[in-house]
């Protein structure tokens, strides 16, 4: 039995409702919404990390390199690792240092 | 000019969940376990392969890429190519034999692109899978996925090109098959063959050094791509792009992710060379159309995505 969500982008005022097999990520997809770029898809790359600010949910496996544990604790994750257990807000903000390269990338994918 | 080097021998890659990974390479990609050891890590290799293994799953909690092998045609070719390096100033590891299961020593070093590559002489010769080595049929009925054919090449993205081109070419005897020049001639991608194929290993100007951009399988024909863009539909795998044509090789390809986010290509086809071919150039006002040959539209998760 699955439960649905409901997911809030809180920078772009963006809802989706999302699956509890689903990740955030996959969500977003499936809405067609764009407010996370989209990567790997895996857990490996970084680019779609996010903060959540309310809500229940569980992680996958995710690179160190891009989500240590203190980060992970405080809601730091790859939205393709995460797994709503209740409704969620996030917010995504392109990363400082990859500001200059992902500019389009909400557009481009 | 040549100096020993064969042709690309295994790559070790890192992956976040050993099962899924295993899945993933010889359910979808079609590769065959060969192996496992008290590390860990599984062996693969692709079907048409002769020795034991080709691919090295490493189980991490960081994807990418721990290092890629080439395989040397002796010992006495080993011994020299050492020497060659160090007087070119690249400090060397030496691996013992058998750290990894059926693989002879390994000399390890870093190129200045900061990746880690391997020269070693000796693999256990397993032969090509699933047939005969007298007699052999045309190829084996129980393969799965893409029933990939061999491990091909791997996409590197790091900086100091330039020393890392004369560390291939000059030290271990890679020639320049394709390059993409900027508006100042300087060159930003650089794809370096060993042998008559498009490329054994290729670089792209990347302001962190070390990173994995893709390994990738070779398949026999265009259909094979389009049945391995449908399994990955089928299987919900993430994909980057395609089916479509490189302008840079002229390949025909699909990208996508295995499940810990490291990017692999199946593709066909593609360019060969002989010595006296020059490289082919391309300009980075064109980059678009060098990439993707029919969008001829830069695609900017296929330039940043990396593990």
């Amino acid at each position: 039995m699955t439960d649905t969500f409901e997911m809030t982008e809180l920078v772009r005022g963006l809802r989706f409702n999302c699956a509890s097999d689903h990740s955030l990520l996959k969500a977003m997809e499936l809405a067609g919404k764009r407010c996370i770029p989209v990567g790997c898809r895996g857990g490996g790359c970084g680019l779609c990390k996010v903060q959540v600010v309310s809500g229940e949910f569980s992680c996958g496996p995710m690179s160190k390199k891009h989500v240590d544990e203190a980060s992970r604790r405080c809601g730091r994750v790859l939205a393709c690792r995460v797994y709503p257990r209740s409704d969620l807000s996030f917010e995504y903000r392109p990363a400082p240092e990859l500001a200059g390269t992902n500019n389009n990338s909400n557009e481009v994918m | 000019m040549r100096k020993g080097v064969m042709r690309p021998g295994h790559v070790q890659i890192r992956v976040l969940d050993a099962e899924a990974a295993l899945k993933h390479y010889r359910d979808l990609v079609g590769l065959i376990e060969t192996d496992r050891d008290e590390q860990g890590r599984i062996y693969l290799k692709a079907w048409t392969e002769v020795d034991k293994f080709s691919l090295v799953l490493n189980p991490s909690d960081e994807p990418g890429m721990d290092f890629m092998g080439f395989k040397v045609v002796d010992e006495a070719t080993l011994v020299q190519l050492e020497q060659d390096l160090l007087a070119w100033g690249c400090p060397v590891e030496h691996i013992p034999a058998g750290e990894l299961r059926g693989c002879g020593r390994r000399i390890r070093f870093v190129a200045p692109s900061g990746h880690t590559f391997e020269l070693y002489a000796e693999k256990e010769y397993t032969g090509k899978w699933g047939v005969t080595e007298v007699n052999p049929e045309a190829w084996p009925m129980d393969l799965k996925g893409m029933r990939a054919v061999r491990f091909d090449h791997c996409l590197m993205y790091g900086d100091e090109l330039a020393a890392t081109y004369d560390l291939f070419v000059n030290v271990l005897g890679f020639y320049l098959a394709e390059q993409v020049l900027d508006e100042n001639g300087d060159r930003i991608a650089q794809f370096l063959s060993i042998s008559t194929k498009a490329h054994d290993v290729a670089f792209i100007m990347h302001p962190e050094k070390g990173k994995f951009h893709h390994a990738s399988f070779f398949l026999e024909t265009w259909e094979d791509v389009l049945r391995a863009a449908d399994l990955i539909s089928m299987t919900d795998t993430s994909i980057d792009i395609g089916p479509t044509r490189h302008g840079l090789t002229h390949g025909k390809t699909i990208y996508f992710f295995d499940p810990s986010g490291n990017r692999n290509e199946v593709f066909c086809g593609g360019d060969y060379n002989y010595p006296d071919h020059k490289p082919v150039t391309w300009a980075a006002e064109q980059l678009g159309k060098a990439i993707f040959y029919h969008d001829r539209q830069l695609n900017e998760r296929f330039l940043t995505v990396l593990t």
